[in-house]
């Protein structure tokens, strides 16, 4: 059975070429968009590894890890954290909210890939 | 000062204080005194004092001027305040105007490029078009390198993904030009503004001040505060212009409702009574003392801050410094009547210094009508400051400027210790 991957992510380009990777490698992989309603995606699509941005649109990723760490069903769902913002106190903060591990753009799609994969031997 | 140069002089000679006292028939502790500027001396002493010395009275007396003594105390009150010597600086002053001046511009160069940096720091950290911007170009840029990645590195990759992959690159590609190219007209438009070391608001107080806080224009109603704000000559910064709009569209409403001619002759019937001429125009005593301020021009001093006491509008009256930075003094009436909002307040009040010059000052404080219920009401105190004549003896309530030159050291409203002593 093949590992899911959910990429929350609102860029196209992004979506379609971690989704070209990631699905080449044998993963199925869904995407969602908007920030608003991740939370029920995650539920209903229950996957192995999230992958989720930092800047979505009508919900903050932060808050989205937030209410992931929350609920006993997914406080341990392995999450990878993309920003476009690589400070210092964004990686901070979003370690110290539960992400297991963060990236920032602009990444390398062998990074990505080389990240999802730790992160579901892991799970 | 003159005092520093009396024992510059005596020093130079070789003398002893009690030979000098002495030789001219006061007691050494007195010369001690006028040595270190505790007493003021003229006259006989004076003169007595230079024939001593071998010098011509005017020697002693003439020399490095207050002005420069107020820019070098200021400088004293630092950002560290650990200035120990702050107590010399006359003598500093006196013996050395020239490195004294070039202190005092260092200092100020100092506080200018730290405001720079502080400036552009919050702008990196809190400005929301440029922390979107930047996203949105990195994002652009991680698509076209994770496309153009799978395109180079998947030999066998389908056409149909090939072409979608090929079509995303152009399309990203056209998308971070047009991002990079509003992020430099935006970087560029804001270097342009930082050129200036001012805030907004000081911009907007130098422009107000280059006019004498008199806008004609809107005086005769013959513009617009809009207009205004288009004219060549109208403050460079956006953000100054956004609080000149501000300032000027009451300004207007204010000059309507309380035209030249009619304040003018309503003042010289009623006097500078602000509470008569409030009633007279059936106006908020705020709006008055405003009014007041503008038709008064260099008579009339005026402070507003809002609720968090943080002054939003300065126009200085002379002798009455107000602070560039930092709090001011808190006894104030202008602080008093934030606690006590539409409880006006008219107070005389002395202003520490060797001058002790006194004022009347009118305070009140307005709260900004909520439209809605359980909203924050917003607070803004106005004062308007008027020159009073001086009697023989202090009347005023004291008042200082900030605690940091604030020479009353027993100030039970002081925060912090003075970097300045004095006999006062």
């Amino acid at each position: 059975m093949t590992k899911k991957v959910l990429l929350i992510e609102d860029e196209p380009s992004i979506i379609q070429a971690i989704s070209f990777i990631l699905s080449r490698d044998g993963w199925t992989v869904d995407s969602h968009a908007d920030g608003a309603t991740a939370i029920e995606a995650v539920a209903r699509k229950r996957p192995d590894v999230v992958v989720l941005d930092l800047m979505l649109p009508n919900r903050s990723g932060l808050d989205i890890l937030t209410d992931l760490r929350a609920n006993a069903e997914t406080e341990a769902l392995p999450v990878l954290m993309l920003t476009a913002r690589g400070q210092k106190r964004d990686r901070e903060m979003a370690e110290r909210l539960g992400a297991t591990l963060f990236m920032t753009k602009p990444f390398s799609n062998a990074e990505v890939l080389a990240s999802v994969n730790a992160l579901a031997g892991a799970a | 000062m003159t005092g520093s140069r009396i024992r510059e002089r005596r020093e130079v000679l070789g003398l002893k204080q009690a030979a000098l006292a002495k030789a001219i028939g006061i007691s050494p502790a007195y010369l001690n005194l006028i040595e270190h500027n505790r007493r003021r001396i003229g006259g006989r002493v004076l003169n007595d004092l230079a024939r001593a010395l071998g010098v011509d009275p005017s020697a002693l007396t003439e020399g490095a001027e207050e002005a420069l003594l107020e820019q070098l105390a200021a400088v004293a009150a630092g950002p560290d305040g650990e200035t120990a010597e702050a107590i010399r600086s006359d003598d500093l002053a006196t013996r050395f105007p020239g490195w004294t001046r070039t202190v005092v511009a260092q200092a100020r160069r100092i506080e200018a490029l730290e405001r720079t940096v502080a400036t552009l720091s919050d702008r990196l950290t809190h400005d929301p078009f440029l922390s979107e911007s930047l996203h949105d170009v990195l994002s652009t840029v991680s698509a076209i390198r994770s496309t153009a990645s799978i395109l180079v590195e998947t030999p066998d990759i389908e056409p149909e993904w090939r072409d979608r992959f090929q079509r995303n690159v152009f399309e990203e590609s056209a998308r971070l030009a047009e991002g990079a190219r509003t992020l430099v007209g935006y970087l560029d438009a804001g270097a342009a503004e930082d050129a200036s070391v001012n805030s907004p608001q000081e911009e907007l107080e130098a422009w107000l001040a280059a006019r004498g806080h008199w806008i004609a224009p809107l005086e005769e109603g013959s513009t617009t505060p809009e207009d205004l704000l288009n004219a060549p000559d109208a403050p460079g910064s956006q953000s100054a212009r956004t609080l000149a709009a501000s300032y000027l569209r009451r300004y207007a409403a204010e000059a309507r409702q309380m035209p030249e001619a009619a304040f003018r002759a309503a003042i010289e019937d009623l006097g500078n009574d602000p509470a008569a001429l409030a009633r007279q125009f059936d106006m908020p005593l705020s709006a008055v003392l405003r009014r007041m301020a503008v038709i008064l021009g260099d008579d009339a001093g005026l402070v507003i801050c809002d609720g968090s006491g943080t002054l939003t509008h300065r126009k200085p009256l002379a002798g009455f410094a107000l602070p560039r930075f930092g709090a001011a003094c808190p006894l104030w009436p202008l602080y008093r009547v934030l606690g006590r909002p539409s409880a006006p307040l008219r107070a005389r009040i002395a202003l520490a210094g060797r001058q002790r010059l006194e004022f009347i000052a009118y305070a009140v404080c307005d709260a900004s009508q909520p439209r809605s219920f359980d909203a924050t009401p917003v607070f803004e105190a106005v004062m308007l400051l008027l020159p009073a004549a001086a009697g023989p003896e202090p009347q005023g309530d004291p008042v200082g400027i900030s605690c940091r030159i604030c020479p009353r050291t027993s100030c039970a409203a002081r925060r912090e210790p003075a970097l300045i002593a004095d006999t006062v």
